[in-house]
């Protein structure tokens, strides 16, 4: 894996601040991802590092800053704001399959009601997609009726769907059973060899050892270093990053 | 018994006409409430203003007011209708409506907040995400509320009769008055029509819980 030859920035994130009340979640957050970059964002917990995710397709609101997405400003509400989450998928915890539709109906909701693609055309694709995520065989069930690995492969597989410019993960292990962890980390491997431009927040050092091109270490919300895998792991700069990985060591 | 069965006709009439009163309220304060909730949540400030505004008096007014406001007070302020039926159905419809409101607003909650955050990550508009992902999950956990809240509309249409409403209490109270020596069966028939309809709907809303119930 090489880091993007395109110097572009596609995800932009300009003095970027939060607060929630009293606390102030992100300081002066800067970052750009250029096209086809795997970014694992990483930190200890309440660093910030899921706000800041999910502020990039505005499901969290920001204060000051903007963010930019293939060089056009995060609108703040309405159409424009619908058109250009289009473009940006997004991968949660808590999988948030919509329980009352089936895992095939899950996959097509986007393409049907957003882009406007036929049903048989949604369907074909959407079978596609599931099949590459290896859950083809469950497309009639409802979310319930799957294990946690399962429906979270189809979450990506549902936000792939939308043919997006950029895949967001927000933690999308920590909910999982440690046997089905594996099973959704080879998934977004495969991704990320497949050229996608991600931005991953995740607890699972294997990933961003395997998949990263660069790793963002956040803590009390702020950036604090930024490295290839292999620097950061081996050679951290920070005193914060230290005391960090020395504490995932212990175990 | 004997005036019960003489007047079976009497009280069939003002049983139609309150199962009409009622149907029709109904539909229209389903519609308006859900609607109301809708704006309830809102991203405008304005449309949660005015439906919290409206919400919070019109269950919070007895109902016999919210009748004489409807019979009274509208055609002074030039809202001129033929028929007292259609100041009750704006009555009842209206203040059912911001129960409904409050119902629907309450199945909204109970879908977690992540199913509209995946909605909208996908791109679906704010009315998308309302009428594609939240509200079929929430009118499921809402229904058994909504059927009780059209029970009590039920027995609220009674108030019309006070209004020169001939529906079911309507005739009764006329009934009544004809059979002076017999205001314990009048009523008592009066009753039981009410359950006529009322049990029936209750025995649904018991029915619907058990199959609606969506595993997560």
């Amino acid at each position: 894996m090489t880091t993007a030859a395109n110097s572009a920035a596609l995800v932009s994130v300009k003095d970027v601040n939060k607060h929630y009340g009293q606390l102030h979640v992100l300081k002066d957050i800067n970052m750009e991802v250029s096209k086809g970059e795997v970014v694992v964002v990483i930190g200890p917990s309440g660093s910030g590092k899921s706000t800041l995710c999910r502020a990039i397709n505005r499901l969290e609101t920001i204060e000051g800053g903007a963010i930019y997405i293939d060089g056009k400003k995060l609108p703040e509400e309405g159409k424009e704001l619908a058109h250009l989450r289009a473009d940006v998928g997004m991968v949660f915890q808590s999988f948030n399959l919509f329980a009352h539709k089936t895992i095939l109906e899950n996959i097509t909701l986007g393409p049907i009601k957003v882009k406007g693609v036929s049903k048989a055309t949604a369907e074909k694709e959407a079978m596609a997609l599931l099949e590459r995520v290896g859950v083809a065989q469950q497309a009639p069930k409802l979310p319930a009726q799957l294990s946690g690995g399962q429906q979270q492969r189809v979450a990506i597989a549902r936000a792939l769907a939308m043919k997006p410019k950029v895949m967001l993960f927000d933690e999308p292990t920590s909910a999982l059973d440690p046997e089905m962890i594996n099973e959704v980390l080879d998934v977004m491997v495969q991704l990320a060899k497949e050229g996608m431009t991600m931005i991953v927040v995740t607890h699972e050092m294997g990933f961003a050892r395997k998949a990263a091109d660069r790793v963002v270490f956040m803590a009390d919300g702020q950036i604090v270093e930024q490295a290839t895998p292999e620097q950061f792991f081996t050679n951290p700069q920070s005193h914060r990053a230290k005391d960090f990985l020395s504490k995932l060591l212990t175990h | 018994m004997d005036v019960i069965i003489e007047s079976l006709p009497i009280y069939w009439d003002g049983f139609l006409r309150t199962l009409f009163l009622a149907a029709v309220s109904g539909i229209i304060a389903l519609v308006t409430g859900t609607i109301l909730a809708a704006m309830r949540v809102s991203p405008v400030k304005a449309l949660r203003g005015f439906s919290m505004a409206f919400v919070e008096i019109a269950r919070n007014t007895p109902l016999t007011i919210v009748f004489f406001f409807c019979a009274i007070v509208l055609p002074r302020l030039g809202v001129r209708f033929d028929q007292f039926e259609v100041a009750a159905i704006i009555a009842l419809s209206g203040y059912t409506s911001a129960f409904v409101a409050e119902a629907v607003r309450s199945g909204v909650n109970s879908v977690p907040v992540g199913q509209a955050e995946a909605a909208r990550s996908i791109g679906l508009t704010f009315g998308q995400v309302l009428n594609l992902v939240v509200l079929p999950q929430a009118l499921r956990t809402v229904v058994p509320p909504l059927i009780n809240i059209l029970i009590a509309l039920v027995k609220n249409s009674s108030v019309a009769g006070a209004f020169f409403v001939l529906e079911l209490f309507g005739h009764a109270r006329q009934l009544a008055n004809d059979h002076g020596d017999a205001v314990m069966q009048v009523l008592a028939g009066t009753a039981v029509f009410y359950l006529l309809m009322t049990v029936p709907l209750g025995i649904l809303a018991h029915r619907v819980e058990k199959k609606v119930a969506i595993a997560r």
